[in-house]
């Protein structure tokens, strides 16, 4: 069925092999699930067909799988989600799985003899050098691994050969691109292209899933009590630290960086606001020589001093092993068949990419001769390199790998250059060949392994770019069709009749904490500084209509309380100040869109994207996106002259719209644990110190009488009380009413009171020692607050001697309700945030031994 | 001989430390060449347990951690040990041509013994470099411990010892080029020349005894951790050299571990949470003991 709007048409005749190599050879037909895959693209029509990939492109982006590290200038390339899966019919399947599984047991069994009786090398199989000259062979480790510790995860990298084969072109212990890649890009496959699941039986990915958490648990080193098994990042700055949060979420651990951990008494023990939690297992995504500055590198500040102590001692289990990685060696590649046969007895099912490795002479020569027909690697990351692709060489390139290869040849493999096949790709309206990588993963199980039935393909226009690195081009979902429709699986256990199951609450880390009380901190300091920049462009609207000069004053005090409420000294205030306040033009700007500038609005935004981020995990999807797409695109393209001009007015209100949004959803979705406490103490903390602050910039000086209804009409508008005033009262503005309402009224969420009402209330529901005898400080200061107000009164605030220039009781009022609330604020970091000190070296002096 | 060995290190904080791991690698292990008497650590704010364990070099490592805020720390090792060295192999040696030597390091059999010590280490990048300075050494058919020998007097000439120019981590490059350093990197030099020609090498960490030149009286502590170099030959086994004394050492080196360079033998490693800044102060002190069996009480 041709489609008008289809630039191609995707008639199978027009699927021949020497286009979509993937898919056929020459000899042999298109198989029957590619035939259907693409008549069901065909009758979705190019447009239609674009129309989903922008879905599918939209939901990439919303679930953060673009490797988006914050701040950083050299951010890789987005990825882009391409809608044609990759598809493997079960018998296909049936042999690459058994090929899968032999070699993860045999990279199993080496990692075990290389860290114990090292009988390959003893016996001749596998020379010295593999292990002893590759720097991710940690002596520290030797004797770690055993039955209890195998390789418990296995990615490799495939491609298929114009023959149709698939071969192995890299092992990995600690894939770039872990298993949570593969989940994400069938979750969005499955909602941009639903319809596209109906005519086929496509495995689940969920019974791997469950295989991998039950093998954690089977790690466990106790198996009396449902075992704690966390997630370790290297954190928010690492590339993939999407892939760690979704996956742990996915999985239902919690997400923990080394400063989270600390070893005591041979165990490892997870900081979190309930105290010391012990750890039984670490699902570990931080590279093997980071994970223990005690023992590996002294320099990383990342790991767990001690960690592999309490390893030795038993006390917890790290999957995968530290050590682990030596299976990443690509020399081994060149001696995985005699392995394979010297151990099994057997063929490798699987062929790795052909590998010679430059530490035998034969094989060196061979490299040296053919340096432009292969892809040189050294065995592990060596600095300082020349570009290695084949055919593109320099004079001076070969010469440098020449003489690179010759100094230390047992570093270097030649790798035959693979001609990756070619997979149909939907690329600017079309169908397109594109070159193809796929990672499949492996977990242990019992004493063999399980493979998730999909992976992740990778497709790229360049394929030395694809091999060469993983960065940019599109990913595609990988599906196993099975004869029988999959039982619908997911990670939940089906409880027996009668079982009485009990709640089990996931230990919140001190950091994760501390970044939500400073998420909710952000969110609330951005709105509010959206409403008075809202006030304020109001009243300049006023100003240059009007020309009215009390307008002008007024101007001139809310500008000031901007400065104040922001701390952006000296802004309005100070040296310069008359200059500015003449013209606010620049100033406004800066607040609002210089992300530079502490408190402007694109600052705040940051801040709050950068806090949310790293508790992804534990905010509500949506709210999560909200922030997410503030962070990447509230930025107001407007000029300084364009300031009074209504667009920047608008951008704020839809930025007020978007917040209220976020708080809404967190409202609503989030369960009243310490998470939420945490998050809405921020808030709430950061709502009262806002109030005061623009209370004692505005409402504490005393006004001309033109001036003074003015500002304090802006002052209720600014805290979106003006509506609740007029009804309220129907009155003038009386300072009296207007304290009653903003400082006393607790029942009015916008209110001093109302703050400090849920304060206590949060407050005392946070987890406290419960041995302990002393009041908590942090309940004690909320207490004092609370008495502190409830001994003032609404009529004595705004009283004042005659001639005085400001209302002196609320300013001392104020002034002493603030010093509270910021000690409270410090007090919560030291009771529940644990700031970690900083971790440093101590090193012996040198052997200074004299002659 | 018989010796006492008393070495101790100090830690002082700016600011309090909350926790601190440490790895000791202080106390002496047995070599065919000596026998530690006994030995204990004494770690000061106490500690309920210091666990032992052999590493990948059978050496004797020491995990203590302080689990309570301290503003100093300080670690003495105390050690009693007979050395009795017998130089029959540098004679064997001086039988077997170097390639020979070299040779029977790839052989099965000896494979694994060799093969932790052929190369880079962290300390320790071989060079064309460090290759071009042991070749005037090793000339065709030479014997291994003549070899040997003369590269260590050629570092002992060539090389000035001073203290002030480098530290523990100054690269070995650097220490060829300039030719100056310290016992450390004078072994670490004849490590990376040894494994540039293909030969196993590996690194010692030790003490020597001092000898108080007559009518002086002996300084208590004032004597320092030593290090010297080791290579291995097939069948005979591992001969030492000291390149910062040019002797192969005798009676008075007293070997502490070994492994492939000064990063596998350090002899304390710690991670400290807090601390502000840190100063080390390090003290050692070998004393000869009577022969008797009966202890001084130094």
């Amino acid at each position: 069925m041709k489609q008008p709007s289809l630039p191609l048409n995707l008639d199978i005749d027009l699927l021949p092999a020497e286009r979509f190599s993937a898919l056929s050879t020459v000899d042999t037909p298109v198989p029957e699930q590619w035939q259907q895959l693409m008549a069901f693209l065909s009758r979705l029509g190019g447009s239609g067909l674009a129309k989903r990939c922008k879905d599918a492109q939209r939901l990439l982006k919303e679930n953060g799988a673009i490797h988006n590290v914050f701040n950083s200038p050299e951010a890789p390339r987005d990825w882009q989600f391409d809608p044609i899966p990759v598809v493997f019919s079960s018998t296909e399947w049936q042999q690459m799985e058994r090929g899968l599984v032999q070699r993860a047991e045999l990279l199993n069994r080496i990692v075990q003899d290389l860290y114990g009786p090292r009988t390959l090398i003893r016996d001749g199989i596998v020379p010295a050098e593999l292990a002893f000259a590759h720097r991710h062979f940690l002596l520290p480790c030797n004797g770690l691994f055993g039955a209890t510790s195998p390789l418990s995860l296995y990615a490799p990298d495939l491609a298929k050969g114009r023959d149709g084969s698939y071969w192995v072109l890299s092992d990995s212990a600690l894939p770039t691109l872990g298993g949570g890649y593969a989940l994400e890009s069938r979750l969005i496959m499955s909602r941009s292209f639903p319809q596209l699941f109906e005519p086929f039986q496509v495995h689940r990915l969920a019974m791997y899933f469950l295989a991998l958490r039950d093998h954690l648990s089977s790690l466990s080193p106790q198996q009396e009590q449902e075992p704690c098994i966390i997630l370790l990042t290297p954190g928010p700055d690492h590339p993939s630290f999407f892939e760690h949060a979704y996956l742990a979420s996915y999985l239902g651990l919690p997400l923990v960086q080394g400063g989270d951990l600390v070893v005591r008494d041979n165990r490892v023990w997870l900081k979190s606001v309930d105290g010391l939690r012990q750890v039984d297992v670490i699902l570990r995504r931080l590279v093997d020589e980071m994970c223990d500055p005690l023992e590996l590198r002294g320099d990383s500040l990342l790991g767990i001093p001690g960690l592999l102590e309490a390893v030795r001692s038993g006390q917890v289990a790290v999957a995968n092993p530290v050590g682990s990685q030596i299976i990443e060696n690509p020399a081994l590649m060149a001696f995985l068949p005699t392995i394979c046969r010297h151990w099994r007895d057997e063929d490798l099912l699987l062929p790795s990419v052909a590998t010679w490795w430059c530490g035998q002479a034969h094989e060196c020569n061979y490299v040296l001769d053919h340096l432009d027909e292969l892809t040189i690697r050294p065995i592990h990351p060596l600095p300082g390199l020349p570009q290695s692709t084949p055919g593109q060489l320099t004079a001076q390139q070969r010469q440098q790998w020449r003489q690179l290869i010759l100094a230390n040849p047992h570093l270097f493999v030649g790798q035959q250059l693979m001609e990756l096949a070619t997979f149909p790709t939907f690329e600017n309206n079309e169908i397109v060949a594109r070159r193809g990588i796929s990672t499949f993963y492996l977990t242990a199980q019992r004493d063999s392994y399980v493979v998730m039935p999909g992976g992740l393909t990778r497709v790229h226009e360049d394929g030395s770019n694809l091999l060469a690195n993983n960065e940019g081009g599109r990913i595609k979902d990988t599906w196993v069709l099975t004869e029988e429709q999959d039982k619908q699986v997911n990670l939940w256990l089906q409880a027996h009749p009668n079982q009485l199951l009990r709640p089990v609450f996931m230990p919140l880390p001190s950091r994760c904490a501390e970044n939500l009380f400073w998420a909710g901190r952000y969110a609330e300091r951005t709105e509010q500084t959206c409403r008075l920049i809202r006030s304020i462009l109001t009243k300049l609207y006023e100003v240059n209509e009007f020309h009215d000069p009390d307008d002008r004053q007024s101007l001139d005090q809310l500008l000031r309380a901007l400065t104040h409420v922001t701390l952006t000294y000296p802004g309005f205030t100070g040296e310069g100040a008359d200059k500015k306040l003449a013209d606010p033009r620049g100033e406004l700007h800066a607040l609002a869109c210089d992300s530079q500038r502490i408190g402007s609005l694109r600052s705040s935004l940051i801040s709050l994207g950068q806090s949310a981020y790293a508790v992804r995990d534990l905010l509500p999807e949506d709210g999560w996106r909200i922030v997410d797409n503030l962070r990447q695109n509230w930025h107001p393209r407007i000029s300084k002259s364009q300031i009074g001009s209504g667009r920047l007015l608008k951008n704020i209100n839809e930025l007020i719209v978007q917040l209220s949004g976020f708080t809404g959803l967190t409202g609503e979705n989030m369960s009243r644990e310490t998470a939420w406490l945490l998050l809405n103490i921020g808030r709430r903390i950061e709502r009262a110190l806002n109030l005061i602050a623009l209370l004692q910039a505005t409402l504490v000086p005393c006004q001309q009488n033109s001036t003074e209804a003015q500002i304090r009409e802006a002052v209720l508008s600014t805290c979106n009380s003006l509506m609740v005033f007029r009804r309220r009262y129907r009155s003038f503005m009386q300072l009296s009413l207007i304290l009653e309402l903003l400082i006393m009224d607790e029942h009015y969420p916008r209110s001093l009171a109302y703050q400090l009402h849920q304060l206590h209330k949060h407050i005392c529901a946070l987890p406290h020692d419960k041995l302990s005898q002393q009041p908590h400080q942090d309940q004690q200061l909320i207490d004092e607050a609370l008495a502190e107000l409830g001994r003032t009164g609404h009529k004595k605030l705004a009283g004042r001697a005659e001639g005085e220039e400001e209302y002196p009781l609320l300013r001392v009022f104020l002034e002493s309700q603030k010093k509270r609330l910021d000690l409270l604020s410090d007090t919560l970091m030291q009771l529940y945030f644990s700031p970690s000190v900083a971790p440093q070296q101590l090193r012996s002096a040198p052997q200074e031994g004299r002659p | 001989m018989r010796y006492r060995v008393r070495h101790l290190t100090g830690y002082r904080y700016s600011d309090p430390v909350q926790l601190c791991r440490n790895e000791a690698c202080l106390l002496p292990r047995n070599t065919p060449h000596q026998r530690c008497l006994d030995s204990r650590l004494e770690v000061v704010p106490l500690v309920t347990e210091i666990e032992e364990r052999r590493d990948f070099f059978d050496n004797r490592l020491h995990f203590f951690a302080i689990q309570t805020p301290h503003n100093s720390l300080s670690i003495t090792a105390v050690s009693t040990i007979d050395v009795e060295v017998d130089q029959t192999g540098y004679a064997l040696g001086a039988q077997i041509p170097w390639e020979q030597a070299r040779m029977g390091l790839t052989q099965t059999g000896e494979l694994l013994n060799s093969a932790p010590y052929m190369y880079n280490s962290p300390h320790v990048t071989a060079s064309a470099a460090l290759a071009d300075y042991a070749i005037p050494s090793f000339g065709a058919g030479r014997s291994i411990t003549d070899a040997v020998d003369e590269l260590m007097q050629r570092i002992y000439h060539d090389f000035t010892y001073d203290p002030e120019v480098t530290n523990v981590s100054t690269p070995l490059t650097e220490v060829l080029a300039n030719r100056h350093g310290v016992c450390q990197d004078f072994s670490h030099v004849a490590i990376g020349c040894l494994r540039s020609i293909g030969l196993a090498a590996r690194y010692v960490s030790g003490y020597i005894e001092t000898l108080t030149p007559p009518g002086q009286e002996r300084l208590v502590g004032a004597d320092a951790s030593h290090a010297w170099f080791s290579v291995y030959v097939p069948t005979i086994g591992w001969l030492d050299f000291d390149p910062t004394n040019n002797q192969r050492p005798h009676q008075q080196h007293i070997t502490v571990a070994w492994g492939r360079d000064f990063s596998d033998v350090s002899p304390l490693k710690g991670v400290a949470l807090g601390g502000g800044h840190h100063e080390v102060l390090v003290s050692v002190d070998v004393a000869r003991l009577p022969d008797n069996g009966v202890r001084s009480n130094i």
